[in-house]
């Protein structure tokens, strides 16, 4: 069932009686049975397939804002995002230390749309400079840009300068999680610390983020996201507020 | 007045998944025995669903005795949820499928699951004492 082919030993590039274009092209040649030819077919997958809606990377930016995700399907897919990345561990510092990675990913492109869907429209668009807008920032916008409703508090660390933690007292990922006893240290908010991380990089606050369980009596599941800011953050800072 | 007794999750396999006691002072069998009760039933919820005089049928839904009753929901995947109750309960299916739905959240979700195998999440221990409390 082979269609002509050239002579092995013969070059493609030979002025022989076989044009190049004659031979690669299946329709052209002179076999018993006809291929019907590979382009046509893919056309008409492709426009049989979506007709009329657009495809999820063409919509508006803006029209999908109040678009919301099923939380079960979400579940789902970040369970399998901790179980993907279990497997391939050795360590829960390591397994902390992947979610965040992951996290920052997600981080870099939410800060992006954040920004766009707030700022685009207006004549003067903003950008936070000072830490602690940016931290407000991050406390309300972000978390309702994420999860729907905004983080439920921010404190400042007495013992080190450049310490400040958001606390989440009902992290949406961890809704469904149960860590067993033997890694009890886990916090599978890691995810969320690497999005805080990868939010405060782009805005210019580089800092090292990590989550941590503060469970309470009122609320076991209590989260609290770490901030630790680089020194330079906070030699600007200091010198920004003379 | 209902009473709640013991409560177990039965995996495809007929393998004991979950058990749980729910009021106190009832006969407290060996884990062992826990097994075996769960292996039994699945063999005769796969008989019953042969036995129908009338066609194609599920499998045996409630075991009566002269003071208790037995409910047992299959779901689509296989998974038994097998409940003991006194006989004045009246809603014990609203309850089975409440757990059924606790199980998709807390334990399906749950990346430390591996699926079939025995339940450890104190997420979905707290969940059904807060739906079904102490059994009384």
């Amino acid at each position: 069932m082979a269609y002509s082919q050239p002579h092995p030993r013969l070059s493609v590039l030979s002025t022989s009686s076989q044009s190049s274009t004659e031979h690669l092209s299946p329709t052209t040649t002179s076999t018993r049975f006809s291929l019907p030819s590979a382009p046509s077919i893919q056309s008409t997958l492709a426009k049989s397939s979506l007709p009329n809606r657009p495809n999820i990377y063409d919509r508006n930016l803006n029209k999908t804002r109040i678009v919301e995700v099923s939380a079960s399907a979400y579940a789902f897919l970040f369970s399998e995002l901790v179980q993907y990345t279990q497997s391939r561990v050795s360590g829960i510092n390591d397994l902390e230390r992947r979610l965040n990675t992951l996290g920052y990913r997600v981080g870099t492109r939410v800060l992006e749309l954040m920004s766009w869907r707030a700022e685009a429209s207006s004549k003067t668009p903003k950008r936070e400079i000072r830490f602690l807008p940016a931290l407000m920032s991050i406390h309300t916008q972000l978390w309702k840009a994420v999860f729907g409703k905004p983080a439920d508090a921010i404190e400042k660390s007495v013992e080190n300068a450049d310490e400040y933690m958001i606390i989440d007292n009902d992290p949406p990922f961890e809704r469904h999680i149960s860590v067993p006893r033997d890694m009890s240290q886990l916090s599978c908010s890691s995810f969320t610390a690497g999005i805080v991380e990868a939010v405060l990089d782009g805005l210019g606050f580089p800092a090292r983020v990590t989550a941590h369980n503060t469970p309470n009596s009122q609320y076991p599941t209590r989260t609290t996201i770490l901030i630790k800011l680089e020194k330079s953050v906070l030699e600007r800072e200091d010198l920004l507020k003379q | 007045m209902a009473i709640f007794g013991l409560g177990q999750i039965i995996n495809k396999a007929g393998g004991l998944v979950y058990q749980r006691n729910f009021a106190e002072g009832l006969a407290q069998l060996t884990s062992n025995e826990y097994l075996v009760l769960a292996g039994t039933l699945h063999g005769i919820h796969a008989i019953t669903s042969r036995l129908s005089p009338v066609g194609s049928s599920s499998g045996a839904q409630v075991i009566e005795g002269e003071t208790f009753k037995m409910t047992i929901l299959l779901t689509i995947t296989g998974t038994k949820f097998v409940l003991l109750t006194s006989l004045s309960e009246t809603t014990v299916e609203a309850m089975l499928q409440k757990v059924y739905d606790i199980y998709g959240d807390a334990v399906m979700k749950n990346p430390f699951h591996t699926p079939e195998m025995p339940i450890r999440s104190e997420r979905f221990d707290a969940r059904i004492t807060a739906l079904i409390g102490t059994g009384s």
